[in-house]
C-alpha cells in the first residue's frame, strides 16, 4: 500500500534520512525502531509532506504521493504525531472532529455521519466519556488517546503512529496497540486503517505487536525483518552502542529486550546470549 | 502452553451514552448555538446604531431616527412624513454615515484581529502586528507633512497614502519572512515588528520635524470618524466585504490550524496557502479600514478575546460574533468620542483604550479557565 524508495531528506545541511527504502503491505503492522535522532519521525513527516524529500519516491497504492493534494493525502494517510499540541480551550470531541477535515468541503460542516465516525473512534480508544472535557483538562495519556481517536476518525487506509504509547500506562498501551493491530487485520469496512506504520521507542513493545521491524540508524536502514531477526544482541549493540539482554518472551517467543546494567554483569560462563 | 486472558485486551463495553446527535453533540457542537447569539448581537447592534444616530447637539428621538432610516428603504417610503427636514438631513447625511463607518471599521478590526490571532496562534496578535498600522501611519504622515497640497477637488490623498503604506509594509514583511516556499509565522512576526519600528520611527521624525503639521498628523494617528460621509464607505466596502466572506468561510479550517501547522497539514489543510489567503484578506481589509479611520487601537485585540471568553473558541461563531461586537463597540466608543467633550471631539482611539482595557480585565477575572 505504501512504498518508499531511496528516500533522502535533509534539514539544511543535516541529512536526516539517507536512501531509505521500505514497503508496507495490506494488513501489516510495521514497526520502525532506532535510537534518538535516527530519522524515525522524519520518515513520518516526509510521508505526510510536512518536509519535502531531497530525492526518492513515495508511492501510495501505486500512485506518486507528490501528485496528490494535501487533502487527498490526508484521506489516505492519518497520523498520530509525537507529543501533539492541543489547544486548551477545545473539547476532546471538537479535537476528534477535526479528524473529519479531509472529508469536508469549505462550505460543509460536520454532519451526523461525521459525528458517528468520531463517536466510534472515541469509544474505541476509551475516551468517549471525555468528549465534553477541554483538552487543557486532560492528562497526557488521555490527550494521546484522543489524538489516536482523531486519526481513526480520519478513516484513512494507512495509519502512521509516532510514539503512540509514550504517555500511556501499560493498560492503555495494550488497548491502543491491540486496537490498531486488530483494525488493520480485520476484513470488512473500508473505514478502518488497513496498514499501520508505528514508530515505537520501546523495543520489547515493538516486538510484541509488530509483524515486521525496520531499524533505522543515522538515517539509514540498519536492519529489517521479523522482530527476532532485527532485535539480535549484535545488531542492538552496534546500533545503540550498549549491551542489552534479549530473551524470548515465555508465552509468545517474541524477543524481550532489557539493558544490561554495568553493575550486574553475569558470569561469563552463564551468558547464553 | 495456555495463554492467560489479559484483562486489558477486552475491556468491558463503555457505558451507553445518549445517541449521537442528542445530548452530547448538542452541548458540544457550538454551531447550533450561533443563531440565537447572532440574533441577540444584531439586536444590540441595531440598538447602538439608533442610539448613536439619535444623540448629538440636536437631540432626535430614537423612534424618529428609526423612521428616517426605514423611510430610505424603498417599501417604507412614507414613514418619515411629518418629521422636520433638518432632522432627516442630520440623521441621514451626517450621523448615519459616521455610525455605519464606525461599525464597519469596528467589525473589520475585530474579525481581522481574530484572524491574526488564529493564524499566528498568538493571543497577543492584533491586526496591526505585521505592519499595517505603522505602514499606514507613515503613508498618511508623509502626505500630511508634505509641502504639497494634499487635497484635490475635496478628495484627500491621506487615505490613499495610508492604504499604500499599510499594504507596502505587509508585503515587505511577507517578503522578508519568506524561507523557500514557506513563510514561518515566527519569522513573519519578527519581520513585521522590525518593519513597524522602522516605519514608526520615520513617522515620529516627520512629525517632530514639522511643528506646524504636528497636530493634524497626531490627530490622524489617534484615529477618528470626524469627516465621514457616505462616499467614504465605497472606498472601504470593496475590500472589506470579500475579505470578510473569505475569512468567514474558513472558520472550521482556522479551528484546525489551532492545533499547529504540522497537525493541520496532516489533517489535509494546505497550510501555506490558507495562511497567505487569510492574512492577505485580513491585512487588506484592515488597510482599507485604517486608511479612513486612522489607527484605532485595542478593538482588534480585545473584541475577539471578549467573544472567546463569553462563547468559546470555535472560530465559526467567534468570527461573526466578533464582527457584531466590534461594530457595536466602536459605534458606542465613537458616540462617546464626540459627546464627552462637546463641542470638541476626542480621538476615538483614546476612548477604545480607556474603556476597552477595564472591560477586558473584568472579563479576564470573570472567567479564569482556558479560553484560547
Amino acid at each position: 500500500m505504501l512504498e518508499i524508495r531511496d528516500l533522502t531528506v535533509a534539514y539544511g545541511d543535516l541529512v536526516a534520512l539517507r536512501q531509505v527504502s521500505l514497503s508496507l503491505s495490506e494488513g501489516e503492522m510495521l514497526g520502525v525502531v532506532g535510537p534518538n535522532g535516527s530519522g524515525k519521525s522524519t520518515l513520518i513527516r516526509a510521508i505526510t509532506r510536512v518536509v519535502r524529500p531531497r530525492s526518492g519516491a513515495i508511492r501510495l497504492d501505486g500512485r506518486d504521493a507528490t501528485r496528490l493534494s494535501q487533502r487527498e493525502l490526508a484521506q489516505r494517510v492519518a497520523v498520530v504525531p509525537q507529543n501533539p499540541y492541543l489547544p486548551d480551550a477545545f473539547t476532546a470531541l471538537e479535537v476528534a472532529l477535526m479528524g473529519r477535515t479531509p472529508h469536508l468541503g469549505l462550505l460543509q460542516s460536520e454532519g451526523r455521519a461525521d459525528l458517528a465516525a468520531v463517536r466510534r473512534a472515541l469509544e474505541q480508544t476509551d475516551t468517549w466519556h471525555l468528549a465534553t472535557r477541554r483538552a487543557g483538562e486532560l492528562s497526557g495519556g488521555e490527550r494521546q488517546r484522543v489524538v489516536v481517536a482523531r486519526a481513526l476518525a480520519q478513516e484513512a487506509p494507512i495509519l502512521l503512529l509516532d510514539e503512540p504509547t509514550a504517555h500511556l500506562d501499560v493498560g492503555h498501551q495494550a488497548t491502543v496497540l491491540d486496537l490498531v493491530r486488530r483494525l488493520c487485520r480485520e476484513s470488512g469496512a473500508d473505514t478502518r486503517p488497513r496498514a499501520v506504520l508505528a514508530v515505537v521507542h520501546d523495543l520489547t513493545l515493538a516486538a510484541q505487536y509488530c509483524d515486521r521491524l525496520v531499524m533505522l540508524n543515522d538515517g539509514r536502514v540498519a536492519a529489517e525483518g521479523k522482530p527476532y531477526e532485527v532485535l539480535s544482541p549484535e545488531i542492538l549493540a552496534s546500533v545503540y552502542g550498549t549491551r542489552v539482554w534479549v530473551f524470548p518472551h515465555p508465552l509468545t517467543g517474541r524477543p524481550v529486550v532489557t539493558p544490561m546494567s554495568e553493575t550486574f554483569r553475569p558470569a561469563p560462563t552463564k551468558s547464553g546470549w | 502452553m495456555k495463554v492467560p486472558a489479559r484483562a486489558s485486551f477486552d475491556r468491558p463495553p463503555l457505558p451507553a451514552v445518549a445517541e449521537a446527535g442528542a445530548s452530547v453533540s448538542d452541548g458540544v457542537l457550538p454551531r447550533r448555538a450561533l443563531w440565537p447569539r447572532l440574533a441577540l448581537g444584531l439586536a444590540v447592534l441595531v440598538g447602538a446604531i439608533l442610539l448613536a444616530a439619535a444623540v448629538g447637539p440636536a437631540g432626535i428621538p430614537a423612534d424618529a431616527v428609526a423612521r428616517i432610516i426605514l423611510s430610505r428603504l424603498p417599501p417604507a417610503g412614507g414613514l418619515a412624513g411629518g418629521l422636520p427636514q433638518s432632522w432627516q438631513d442630520i440623521v441621514w447625511e451626517v450621523r448615519l454615515p459616521r455610525v455605519v463607518m464606525a461599525g464597519l471599521v469596528g467589525a473589520t478590526l475585530a474579525f481581522s484581529g481574530a484572524t491574526y490571532q488564529a493564524v499566528f496562534r498568538n493571543p497577543l496578535a492584533d491586526p496591526y502586528l505585521i505592519g499595517v498600522a505603522a505602514g499606514a501611519s507613515l503613508g498618511a504622515t508623509v502626505v500630511i507633512v508634505s509641502p504639497l497640497r494634499y487635497t484635490f477637488g475635496g478628495l484627500s490623498l491621506v487615505p490613499l497614502a495610508a492604504f499604500a503604506g499599510a499594504l507596502s509594509a505587509v508585503v515587505l514583511a511577507y517578503g522578508l519572512a519568506r524561507v523557500g516556499r514557506t513563510v514561518p509565522t515566527v519569522t513573519l512576526i519578527l519581520a513585521g515588528v522590525a518593519i513597524s519600528s522602522v516605519a514608526t520611527s520615520a513617522t515620529s521624525f516627520l512629525i517632530l520635524a514639522d511643528s506646524q503639521r504636528m497636530l493634524p498628523a497626531l490627530t490622524w494617528l489617534l484615529g477618528g470618524f470626524n469627516l465621514s460621509g457616505w462616499g467614504k464607505l465605497w472606498w472601504v466596502l470593496p475590500y472589506v466585504l470579500p475579505a470578510a466572506a473569505v475569512i468567514l468561510l474558513h472558520g472550521r479550517i482556522l479551528n484546525v490550524l489551532q492545533l499547529d501547522e504540522e497537525q493541520a497539514q496532516q489533517l489535509g489543510v494546505n497550510v501555506e496557502r490558507v495562511k497567505l489567503l487569510l492574512l492577505g484578506a485580513a491585512s487588506l481589509a484592515t488597510a482599507a479600514a485604517v486608511s479612513v479611520s486612522g489607527i484605532i487601537g485595542f478593538v482588534g485585540l480585545i473584541v475577539p478575546h471578549a467573544v472567546r471568553m463569553l462563547w468559546g473558541p470555535d472560530y465559526r461563531q467567534l468570527l461573526p460574533m466578533s464582527m457584531v461586537l466590534g461594530a457595536t463597540f466602536l459605534i458606542l466608543a465613537d458616540l462617546l468620542a464626540r459627546t464627552v467633550n462637546t463641542p470638541g471631539e476626542i480621538p476615538v482611539g483614546i476612548i477604545t483604550a480607556f474603556c476597552g482595557a477595564p472591560f477586558f480585565l473584568y472579563l479576564l477575572r470573570l472567567r479564569q479557565r482556558a479560553v484560547f
